[in-house]
């Protein structure tokens, strides 16, 4: 019964009311300005991709994708983000269980800190590792007396995707976990669990979504970085170049449709990113809902 | 009867002077999380950082004015800032518009437009770069009609703006839509019967509860648009002093060999996200205390 009046509430405060809506004309003047602005500014960009892509036929599409320096730029972007990615959720995990279930002095700092790699520059982020580890760098020297390589190789192009993509997790974390509180966890240590137990038992199931929220924007960052990996990359074409330099060095020698169709498997990741990012939302809006609705009977 | 509530804040005040830096928890790890935390942030974020802004001073003084000053750099300034600062103009005043949309209004297809506002998050830059030039280049499929008017976008500054405003554009939607869907409907009824027109609402009642979240918005985009370098490389043209954005003369002076001028660049700009990240912050903390969050 008590089900059947406050679902009654929700679909009467619902219904648009007079007072607090505008007049039609308007209405429909607001939706068309944003559906016309979204277009030509997100959605064009989107199908050029395509259309350039294929203009020149399937045939020079699959030769683009397949050429071996492009298979070799999508092994090495597989490895910058198979290897950035697990590292910064290791470090998300890390950061968020000591700022979200412990209370300590500089706490606000330190969540502004995690951010700094947003703010700054990806030319920067490449800049920093030039300086300690390129040729004239504070490491340099010593690098090249014991022949290795860090710059215009493969960990420096890994530093760099590590670098820009450091904050997403611990950001998508931490407000997540300070949300959930430490009452199961303290039960769990309580009951005699042990710190790990209690961990892979009662943080990860709670937290899987979100993490997996963030696993999914990092990878997308990673995978699609440029400007720091230009900088530490070196760009040696087959060797040290991801794929959004291979597009680059393609685009700049006028073949348009090689770069497109090299692009269009990025774009692909994007429209993924974006369908799994607003699966996982709508999947933590439902059971939230839920929470919701079984704490009310 | 008296002694214990004499007793009391005596006691208190020395107890809280004395507070331990971290809390007593029954909860495991912290010495392990927060160390290995600072550990890697300190290893690769934090101490390269603070060697950038150590690599600048090994030139003199004068030396490195005469970097950070010269023709072609403030002219670099110039685009950056310039073209940064339009972009979130204009993210600020059509963010606005589309936040209102999503939250307000219902359409057909209002959940793919919602999902497709984070398209600049997850394209990446390099694509979204060629992309916009091949639409907006004088053969392209909107250059061609700004052709026929003689207006160049592509490798111009307003092609550069129009890179900044794709990347910055969720920013201000998505600090905008939370706080304009948690506006209780309450104030805007008791507006409308003591008699406001919905123009004197939003002016006086909506707005200003939005404001905070749309100056972060701004903020956002703002910071974003300065550090950009991969949309708008492709579109811009790289003239010097016409159409080069700083991050890209950091690179040229770095494949010029000369590390400290890039390093010198690369402070100015990293001085200019700090006082940024400082700014939004504030806005942030300010944004909570209005709505309460």
């Amino acid at each position: 019964m008590a089900g059947v009046v406050s679902n009654l509430g929700g679909t009467s405060a619902k219904r648009v009311q007079g007072a607090t809506t505008e007049v039609p004309w308007i209405r429909y003047s607001l939706i068309i300005i944003s559906l016309v602005f979204l277009a030509l500014f997100l959605i064009m960009p989107l199908i050029i991709v395509f259309v350039e892509a294929f203009r020149k036929g399937a045939g020079v599409y699959f030769a683009a994708i397949t050429e071996p320096a492009a298979a070799h730029a999508i092994k090495l972007t597989l490895i910058a983000a198979g290897i950035a990615v697990p590292l910064n959720v290791i470090f998300g995990l890390a950061a968020s269980w000591a700022i979200a279930k412990f209370q300590f002095r500089g706490k606000q700092l330190a969540i502004t800190l995690i951010d700094v790699p947003f703010a700054v520059s990806p030319v920067i982020a490449g800049l920093i590792y030039m300086l300690l580890f390129g040729a004239q760098g504070l490491f340099g020297p010593y690098l090249m007396d014991h022949d290795i390589r860090i710059m215009f190789a493969v960990p420096g192009i890994v530093l760099a995707t590590v670098f820009i993509t450091f904050p997403f997790i611990a950001r998508e974390l931490i407000p997540l976990m300070q949300e959930q509180g430490k009452e199961q966890e303290e039960a769990a240590i309580t009951l005699g669990a042990s710190g790990w137990k209690m961990f892979f038992r009662v943080t990860l199931p709670s937290i899987k979504w979100g993490l997996l929220y963030g696993i999914i924007l990092c990878n997308a960052r990673a995978m699609g970085e440029f400007g720091a990996v230009s900088v530490v990359s070196g760009k040696i074409r087959g060797q040290t170049t991801t794929m959004p330099l291979h597009i680059e060095i393609l685009y700049n020698e006028y073949h348009q449709a090689a770069a497109f169709a090299v692009a269009s498997l990025l774009a692909l990741l994007a429209l993924v990113t974006l369908v799994l990012k607003s699966g996982l939302e709508w999947q933590a809006a439902r059971e939230h809902e839920l929470a919701v609705r079984s704490a009310q009977t | 009867m008296s002694v214990p509530t004499t007793s009391e804040p005596l006691a208190a005040s020395p107890v809280r002077k004395k507070q331990p830096w971290v809390q007593k928890s029954v909860l495991p790890g912290f010495g392990l999380s927060l160390g290995f935390a600072t550990l890697y942030a300190s290893l690769l974020v934090f101490i390269p950082l603070a060697l950038l802004v150590l690599k600048s001073f090994e030139l003199p003084l004068d030396q490195l004015w005469d970097v950070v000053s010269s023709r072609r750099a403030v002219a670099s300034y110039r685009l950056t800032f310039g073209t940064s600062f339009l972009a979130a103009i204009i993210n600020l005043i059509f963010g606005l518009i589309v936040a209102w949309v999503l939250v307000r209004y219902t359409f057909p297809g209002k959940r793919i437009v919602d999902a497709v506002v984070d398209l600049p998050f997850a394209l990446p830059t390099a694509v979204a770069g060629i992309a916009l030039t091949t639409i907006y280049a004088p053969n392209g499929w909107v250059g061609q009609w700004f052709a026929l008017l003689d207006i160049k976008i592509a490798y111009t500054w307003i092609g550069v703006t129009i890179a900044l405003t794709f990347i910055g554009l969720p920013f201000v939607v998505r600090t905008v839509q939370p706080v304009l869907a948690d506006l209780e409907l309450e104030v805007e009824e008791a507006s409308a019967s003591l008699g406001a027109s919905r123009w004197q609402t939003f002016k006086y009642i909506i707005f200003p509860a939005l404001l905070p979240s749309l100056l972060t918005g701004f903020a956002l985009s703002f910071a974003r648009a300065i550090g950009e370098y991969g949309s708008v490389v492709f579109i811009s043209g790289n003239m010097p002093y016409k159409t080069e954005i700083t991050p890209l003369l950091i690179m040229t002076k770095l494949e010029q060999f000369d590390y400290a001028g890039a390093a010198a660049l690369g402070s100015v700009m990293l001085l200019f996200s700090f006082i940024l990240l400082l700014l939004i912050n504030l806005l942030q903390h300010w944004s909570h205390k209005r709505t309460g969050g």
